[in-house]
């Protein structure tokens, strides 16, 4: 049983099933998880460049095809993980038993969590670029955030917007040098650096932001007609608290071969301590897991 | 002409949105594009269709001159997040959201306006 539809679940269902491993996938998400968020993958080896949405169609169908069966958007209210047969329980009161199970949930992006989120998502506040840069044609735009995303999606933002202020948390950004070096060149971009957001304004769309100077605790307005946040993912854990180690980052520790401090409980993909999480990444480790889970079952056949 | 690659039916013309909202009771329809915040939506309807018989599902795309009639609806006014979804209820408006919308937040809604 492998919890998770994204690249690590989709991958070890294809590795399990084409393994002869009676697969089923369970997601509380759609199928592809991250994949499906992003526009074009351009880093895929053996593929130039493809929609995420594509590759999800093609993993999914691969998986279909070796005998997995995947259900998505479905609530799970119960997990057993200990003992020689793992439970789950969904709401809808159907129980599934497993002899090993692939932990591979993900993760999902984080939001600032201040006032007026709710209120002006959709109406100013988004998280894809690629998405909803056209509605903001000519406009002026808050960029939040200091890693890859941010500082590619903001120059793409500047195709539409007239400006795109960044504001990040730190005097310094984590995003890859040629990212960072083609931000700073772009004219139509300034930085607010060590900085964070505090509230979302408006009325009925978002109008201004407030922003804390976190040196100086210094308060300031900035108006805006708009604000992209990308600001990193938050592993989806929390269900499995107490169960299987999980670190300080929310993150399930896994030894080499995916295993948990459960045996038969394997963790792959973005909900996994590890250093880079990319589709390659993420397809490895659910490899590594189906192999593992398989070696596992078979050893206590 | 269809812009969209989803299993669920495609609406290509306002007229034939017109129509289908004169003649069933309960509509939902999902403006928008091949994009991150839109395939989680059709996924989420795709599975819905055969659950609740008594709501029609529709995709619509954003990018066709003939879903002006729901990108200029006055429901949708502000909007600035795709996809723009559509809750019909006897030939009325009776629910609208823009972008992503979660199984829960999209039952929910069916429960509230489309029951």
């Amino acid at each position: 049983m492998i919890l998770g539809a994204g690249a690590a679940g989709l991958s070890a269902g294809i590795y399990a099933s084409r393994g002869k491993l009676d697969t089923l996938i369970l997601s509380e998400g759609v199928t592809g998880g991250q994949m499906v968020l992003t526009n074009e993958i351009a880093n895929y080896p053996g593929v130039e460049t493809i929609k995420g949405y594509e590759l999800v169609d093609i993993m999914r169908r691969q998986a279909k095809s070796f005998g997995c069966t995947i259900k998505t958007n479905v609530k799970i209210v119960r997990y057993q993980l200990a003992g020689e047969t793992k439970e789950v329980e969904l709401e809808d009161g159907r129980i599934f038993r497993a002899k090993s199970v692939i932990l591979a949930p993900g993760g999902k992006p984080r939001s600032l969590d201040i006032p007026g989120e709710k209120e002006f998502e959709g109406r100013g506040i988004s998280y894809c670029a690629t998405c909803d840069a056209d509605f903001f044609q000519d406009k002026r735009l808050i960029v939040v955030g200091g890693g890859n995303s941010a500082l590619e999606e903001a120059v793409t933002l500047t195709n539409f917007a007239s400006h795109v202020t960044i504001v990040h948390q730190f005097d310094h950004f984590q995003a890859f040098a040629h990212a960072v070096e083609e931000a700073k060149q772009n004219p139509k971009i300034s930085f607010v650096m060590e900085s964070e957001l505090r509230a979302y304004m408006g009325n009925g769309t978002l109008k201004k932001v407030q922003i804390e100077n976190l040196k100086t605790k210094a308060v300031s307005e900035l108006e805006t007609d708009g604000v992209f946040v990308f600001i990193g993912y938050k592993p989806n854990t929390s269900a499995f608290k107490g169960m299987v180690e999980i670190n300080e980052r929310d993150e399930v520790i896994v030894d080499p071969a995916m295993r948990t401090n459960i045996p038969g409980v394997f963790a792959a993909g973005d909900s996994i301590a590890k250093r880079y999480r990319q589709v390659t990444t993420a397809v490895s480790d659910g490899t590594i897991a189906a192999l593992s889970a398989t070696e596992y079952v078979r050893a206590k056949e | 002409m269809k812009y969209l690659r989803t299993n669920i039916h495609e609406i290509e013309t306002a007229e034939e949105l017109q129509k289908i909202i004169d003649e069933n009771e309960n509509v939902m329809v999902c403006c928008g594009r091949m994009g991150p915040m839109c395939i989680p939506v059709y996924e989420i309807m795709e599975e819905l269709e055969e659950e609740r018989p008594e709501v029609k599902f529709y995709s619509m795309a954003f990018d066709s001159p003939e879903s002006g009639v729901i990108r200029n609806a006055p429901e949708c006014r502000g909007f600035m997040g795709l996809p723009f979804t559509m809750y019909y209820k006897s030939g009325k408006v009776a629910k609208v959201t823009t972008s992503i919308q979660n199984m829960q937040q999209i039952t929910s809604n069916l429960d509230q306006f489309l029951s």
